[in-house]
């Protein structure tokens, strides 16, 4: 795609509602795709689905953030804001791949974990902490892939891994640029103007190092073919994962640490 | 008789006395408690802890006053004061803003770090001040309480962090963000040592610090009357489109809701500190 794109466009066309969404990739790049549900203590968050999946021949734990393509879809999914149950149900899925020693796969599009009285009332914080903190020590290689909207800690809960990808036209920040917009220019309009000094492309975050790697997408974005961006991800997954797999447990953690450490 | 004279007497102290509150409050030494309304003396409320000697809210405090409060006299030594601000974003009008700040509160960033004793018990100590742009975590905080956390490890110490904070630090945009996996991969490797890690809570915790260090502690301490929440009630109202009830995000709430173990006084919370480290040892 032409580098005239700005930051804004970028914002525009990761949102998009014909946008590929986590299920569309985890369909197209894995097999056998058998979703499992809930976190054990409250409930099952519609926004997170999660599973184990087979890429080509071995088995892996899939976790990712899911928008809807359409209002009633969209109302089921919570528009891709997690609760804190769906932070505990991918949580509790990801102890259970290291167990079974599991790669875990992880696909970011949230327009940030859901501000809701509910949400705060079973603690929030503490699942997005808790998260972090644990997916920092485990055991298996883990890819986080942005294909979307990443923002917030809503996104970064489940971002703490070995390799973080971005799709070319996916966006990672610390707040959605109308809120960036109206927290520093005390107006939300001027969220164009915010998108550009956020730097929250992935060419960008590629330069400040947040992220290793930018998939490309074809020419007015993924939904143009989704079958090309899913080929070049799972590539890049598998090679990903064949060489996370030579390296010992203890180290892997380490190089993790030493990842974000540096941040 | 006796006691109309003493009536008028004391009536012409008040007089004199409420002559000499006005002109105090001319040159102010008055503050008014945000929660009770009455109008206070500022060293009575200086002298009580910063807590209101009326309704018993805690004011905020300066990460140098909280120090004060919790290590043994002298025994407070600051490290990571070398880490300074950085402007990834090359945020227009950020670092003057810094350069003001320091120059208003004498402080050099929104987080105080060091080893110190409690009640001769040796701990790791990082302290959040809410003066410098809300307690917010840029990446001066961030590895400044990452330092903290390392150097408990290597001493095999126990940490103490009070967390005081609006969330992540907006102006270094992503970079800030990141401190949460930073911090949180940091506590990780604490909890794995087998060491004690005490996060107290106090006005206000929000945002990408609650996700992150406060809310990781082995035991979660709060002071009374604390916002505390990931998203802010404003967020929240506007989300919702209703008000939120009286209460809500309180410490008091959060500990109905089995977020926090314990609510401490300020006038304790040195006492309570020392007993869980010994409990610790």
């Amino acid at each position: 795609m032409s580098n005239k794109i700005t930051a804004w466009d970028r914002v525009c066309l990761a949102r998009i509602a014909e946008r590929p969404k986590s299920l569309d990739y985890i369909n197209s790049i894995f097999d056998d795709f058998m979703e499992l549900h809930g976190d054990r203590l409250y409930g099952d968050d519609k926004s997170i689905v999660a599973g184990i999946a087979k890429l080509d021949n071995v088995a892996v734990t899939v976790i990712g953030e899911q928008k809807g393509k359409k209002a009633k879809e969209n109302m089921e999914r919570n528009f891709g804001m997690p609760n804190p149950e769906g932070y505990r149900k991918s949580l509790r899925l990801m102890k259970q791949a290291e167990k079974f020693n599991r790669p875990i796969i992880t696909f970011i599009d949230t327009p940030g974990a859901y501000p809701g009285m509910g949400a705060e009332e079973r603690g929030q914080g503490e699942a997005i902490a808790r998260s972090m903190m644990e997916m920092s020590k485990l055991k298996v290689p883990i890819i986080c892939v942005v294909i979307g909207e990443g923002s917030s800690g809503g996104a970064l809960a489940i971002a703490v891994g070995d390799k973080v990808v971005m799709l070319e036209n996916a966006v990672y920040s610390i707040l959605s640029p109308e809120g960036f917009a109206s927290i520093l220019y005390k107006d939300s309009s001027k969220c164009k103007e915010a998108a550009e000094s956020m730097k929250i492309t992935a060419e960008d975050l590629k330069k400040l190092k947040i992220i290793d790697k930018i998939i490309q997408e074809p020419e007015g974005g993924a939904q143009n073919n989704l079958e090309q961006v899913s080929n070049d991800l799972k590539k890049y997954i598998n090679d990903s994962i064949i060489k996370l797999k030579q390296i010992p447990k203890e180290k892997l953690i380490e190089q993790r640490y030493e990842k974000f450490r540096k941040m | 008789m006796i006691i109309d004279k003493v009536k008028k007497v004391n009536k012409e102290e008040n007089v004199r006395n409420r002559n000499e509150k006005a002109s105090d409050m001319m040159i102010g030494k008055w503050v008014k408690c945000d929660k009770c309304k009455e109008i206070l003396y500022k060293d009575d409320v200086h002298n009580n802890l910063s807590v209101c000697p009326n309704c018993g809210r805690h004011f905020r405090l300066s990460s140098r006053r909280r120090i004060n409060q919790i290590a043994d006299e002298g025994t407070f030594e600051e490290i990571g004061q070398e880490i300074l601000t950085k402007d990834p974003l090359q945020f227009e009008g950020y670092l003057k803003k810094v350069e003001m700040l320091k120059e208003k509160t004498k402080i050099e960033e929104a987080v105080k770090c060091g080893i110190c004793k409690i009640e001769g018990e040796q701990a790791v100590i990082a302290v959040m001040d809410g003066n410098f742009l809300m307690g917010s975590m840029g990446s001066a905080v961030g590895e400044r309480i990452t330092l903290a956390i390392e150097l408990s490890i290597e001493k095999k110490l126990p940490l103490v962090i009070f967390c005081v904070s609006g969330g992540a630090r907006m102006q270094e945009g992503i970079v800030s963000l990141m401190q949460m996996a930073k911090t949180s991969s940091a506590l990780a490797k604490h909890n794995e040592a087998g060491l004690l890690y005490i996060s107290v809570l106090t006005d206000p915790t929000t945002g990408g610090v609650t996700a992150s260090f406060a809310s990781l502690g082995d035991i979660i301490l709060a002071e009374p009357d604390c916002l505390i929440g990931f998203a802010g009630p404003r967020v929240i109202e506007q989300t919702i489109k209703q008000k939120l009830p009286e209460g809500f995000q309180k410490s008091e709430f959060l500990l109905e809701h089995g977020f926090i173990d314990r609510i401490v006084e300020r006038k304790n919370m040195k006492s309570e500190i020392a007993k869980i480290i010994r409990l610790h040892k």
